[in-house]
């Protein structure tokens, strides 16, 4: 008697929907039916994907190309009609150089700062947010208790703005912060959290490897998790060691997840800027002012606006970026090869 | 019911007109920022505006200084998105922009009497002759302040009460001794600005506009503050963060001073409100002269304007506000509430909205600084130049003081930062 009540309410609620499917189909076919006929079914691909295609090229495809016109023109005017055109002014101000490895000697040397700055956090910043994602997602592999509220927890910061991220350390680390006043009423003396270039660069690499890990951490997981049990029982019964198996079984198997996770978190370190900017502005000094920053800061806050320099900041950017994912797609292709 | 339902039909049709009614007024944006309590004062005087002319309603969007003001208003404006009017610092970033409010104002004579004519030129284009796109609503003069009740708890007496002419030295010695003396964390501090970093620099000698028109920044003058300040944050008299930790903007070290964790803080006078707000009768505060040097005892001029821009659709509009609060009722009431140093040459004698004995103090302190501002510190600020040579010298000496750049490095970087930043404009 309770199954019909079900079935029937079930049929209640299916008429409205399947009409208002039916008249949803009915509309797209009056509007889709026309086109169709005009460019085929073929056609029909390049039409679905329009939509898509618009946005791209609106905000992504027509700025960029915007970007490489700014990247030769100067002043500070904004509409491009305005800007006379410099040629090369803004790549030879941006590479005058006396030692590229000095920045000091160079015209433009906050660009060269950035750069350097850039490149070390890149570096650093990505192997310990592998590596420490990679030694997570071991553990939480394991049948471990809590294993879903750990999972849970780690994940959790992901969620976070960036800017939430940076105002939270920056009110715990700051010099009348919350650890500058832990640190004193055990007897201490208040350390330059955010007043040393060192202690900077510091927080600023495992603040955002705290933020991003549980993403990357989710990813290596799932990697795990699809390495067939099957064989670490062979490995165990062959007489492999956890560390053998680890070597021979783990890091082959995982290794295209790991290509995944590194070149994520590759191109989000070299974009690095809303959480550093939000958390020390660039500081102390330029310490951690990073390649984005010195776009917008040349670009937007300084009071003359360089958008042409900024512009070729940019170009500079894109380049190094598309050699670094070129050389991974190889890589990925070798290794996919292998 | 059919009373109860001709009742919800006609309340239904008035609250539908009602909107197409008041679209009747013009909408007009004002972006503004607030040191003190001038959001509220401007907003109590447009209300007194708009009770008097009903087909004008004013929004004013209050923004923060740095980020609302320095960096996106400019943006704005350039991409003819900005607002009808704004308070404005750097009017050099606006040029070419703004409405010409000559044959649009009730009575230009009136502004050209009120408004001194280099104040007003300050907006000029290099071809414009008699042209008015704004006006001063606020001058201000930089300055020091003390904690004078930490002067009387230390037994220290205040230099400025025995001798007229203090240097720079002196007064960092004796705040250290003050400090030092009550347990105060830190003597001196500067709000992280190239502006206030100026004054103490030209007192110290420097000089940076030669007559041939060229723009010099490595002087002896310069070095001796920039070494004086180095020495603030080398001895740790100073709190870091408020230079060092900043990052990339303006930042005021007034936390400090208000929390009376600061005895010496070189500021301003558009302090003086929130002083008298926050520090209420916490301890004695004052205005001291600026500190003496071989260039003199100079402070840097300053002010805020308010401008109109030329995208406005409403022009006409523009000019009856831009008018009503450049009245003498206006500005005076403004002036007298938010405390301020005026820029109206005939506001006649004013009575400021304080009980707050310090701040009236210190408003006299600072008029009585006004006629010693040097002519370089006059040219820096309404010479066009303002933020190209201010936001490099905020930003090298910043490098300097983390060790990234030797002064003498700074210097040179300097020198090539305000010459690009000048070719750029």
């Amino acid at each position: 008697m309770i199954k019909q009540k079900k079935i029937i309410s079930a049929d209640i609620l299916a008429t409205p929907l399947r009409m208002l499917y039916d008249a949803l189909v009915s509309v797209m076919d009056f509007i889709m039916h026309p086109i169709q006929n005009r460019v085929g079914v073929r056609g029909m691909a390049y039409i679905f994907v329009l939509p898509n295609l618009l946005i791209f090229g609106i905000f992504i495809l027509f700025p960029m190309i915007l970007n490489f016109y700014y990247a030769f023109t100067g002043g500070p005017r904004l509409f491009p009609q305005d800007r006379p055109f410099v040629g090369m002014d803004n790549l030879n101000r941006l590479f005058t150089c006396q030692d590229f490895l000095v920045p000091n000697s160079c015209r433009e040397d906050l660009f060269w700062r950035a750069a350097t700055n850039t490149i070390t956090f890149v570096i650093l910043q990505v192997a310990l947010l592998v590596l420490v994602s990679l030694m997570t997602a071991l553990i939480l592999n394991r049948n471990i208790r809590a294993r879903g509220f750990f999972r849970s927890v780690f994940f959790y910061p992901v969620l976070l703005s960036p800017v939430v991220v940076a105002l939270i350390w920056k009110w715990i680390l700051q010099q009348d912060g919350v650890l500058n006043a832990l640190i004193v009423s055990l007897g201490g003396d208040k350390l330059p959290f955010l007043i040393s270039a060192d202690w900077a660069r510091f927080w600023v690499i495992i603040i955002s490897v705290w933020a991003q890990m549980g993403f990357y951490t989710l990813i290596l997981l799932a990697g795990l998790q699809s390495i067939p049990g099957e064989l670490y029982e062979a490995a165990s019964m062959d007489g492999a060691g956890a560390v053998q198996a680890f070597r021979a079984i783990t890091i082959p198997l995982l290794m295209p997840t790991m290509l995944v996770v590194l070149v994520l978190s590759l191109i989000r370190a070299v974009q690095a800027f809303d959480q550093v900017f939000a958390f020390t502005g660039g500081g102390p000094g330029t310490a951690t002012t990073y390649m984005v920053q010195y776009i917008y800061t040349t670009g937007f806050a300084n009071q003359t606006r360089e958008f042409g320099l900024a512009a070729a900041a940019s170009l500079v950017m894109a380049s190094v970026l598309l050699l670094l994912t070129v050389g991974q797609l190889r890589l990925g292709r070798t290794s996919n090869l292998a | 019911m059919k009373k109860a339902l001709f009742f919800v039909v006609v309340m239904g049709l008035l609250t539908s007109i009602m909107p197409a009614l008041a679209q009747d007024a013009v909408e007009l944006r004002i972006t503004w920022y607030s040191d003190g309590n001038e959001g509220e004062v401007l907003r109590g005087l447009l209300d007194e505006f708009e009770a008097a002319n009903p087909d004008i309603k004013v929004v004013v969007d209050e923004v923060d200084y740095a980020n609302g003001i320095q960096q996106l208003l400019p943006v704005q404006v350039e991409a003819g998105e900005g607002p009808d009017m704004a308070r404005v610092t750097n009017f050099d970033a606006f040029k070419g922009k703004y409405l010409d409010l000559r044959p649009l104002v009730a009575d230009a004579a009136y502004w050209d009497a009120s408004f001194p004519a280099a104040a007003l030129a300050a907006l000029y284009n290099a071809d414009d002759t008699d042209q008015i796109y704004g006006f001063p609503n606020q001058f201000t003069v930089t300055g020091p302040f003390i904690n004078r009740t930490l002067f009387e708890q230390a037994g220290i007496e205040v230099p400025s009460d025995m001798n007229d002419a203090v240097t720079w030295e002196e007064w960092t010695a004796v705040a250290q001794q003050v400090a030092e003396a009550t347990g105060t964390p830190y003597a001196i501090s500067m709000d992280r600005s190239g502006h206030r970093f100026a004054g103490p620099a030209f007192s110290e000698g420097a000089t940076f506009f030669n007559e041939d028109g060229t723009i010099t920044m490595d002087t002896p003058g310069f070095r001796l503050m920039a070494e004086i300040f180095m020495g603030w944050h080398t001895a740790g008299i100073t709190p870091a963060d408020v230079w060092i930790g900043a990052g990339g903007t303006y930042n005021a070290a007034a936390p400090y001073f208000i929390n009376g964790q600061l005895v010496m803080y070189m500021s301003g006078s558009w302090q003086i409100a929130a002083f008298a707000r926050d520090i209420g009768d916490a301890f004695d505060w004052e205005a001291v002269p600026n500190p003496t040097g071989p260039g003199g005892s100079t402070g840097m001029p300053g002010g805020t304007y308010m401008v109109a821009f030329g995208d406005t659709e409403y022009p006409a509009e523009v000019a009856r506000v831009m008018d009503f609060l450049a009245s003498v009722d206006a500005l005076k009431a403004f002036t007298e509430k938010t405390l301020f140093l005026p820029a109206h040459l005939g506001l006649g004698e004013l009575t400021y909205e304080t009980d707050n004995a310090a701040a009236a103090a210190a408003l006299n302190v600072f008029v009585s600084e006004v006629p010693k501002l040097s002519d370089q510190a006059y040219e820096l600020q309404f010479g066009g130049q303002a933020f190209a040579i201010n936001n490099p010298v905020r930003d090298r000496l910043t490098q300097v003081l983390t060790g990234e750049l030797t002064l003498d490095e700074a210097m040179v970087q300097l020198q090539q930062d305000v010459d690009d930043a000048l070719a750029a404009q």
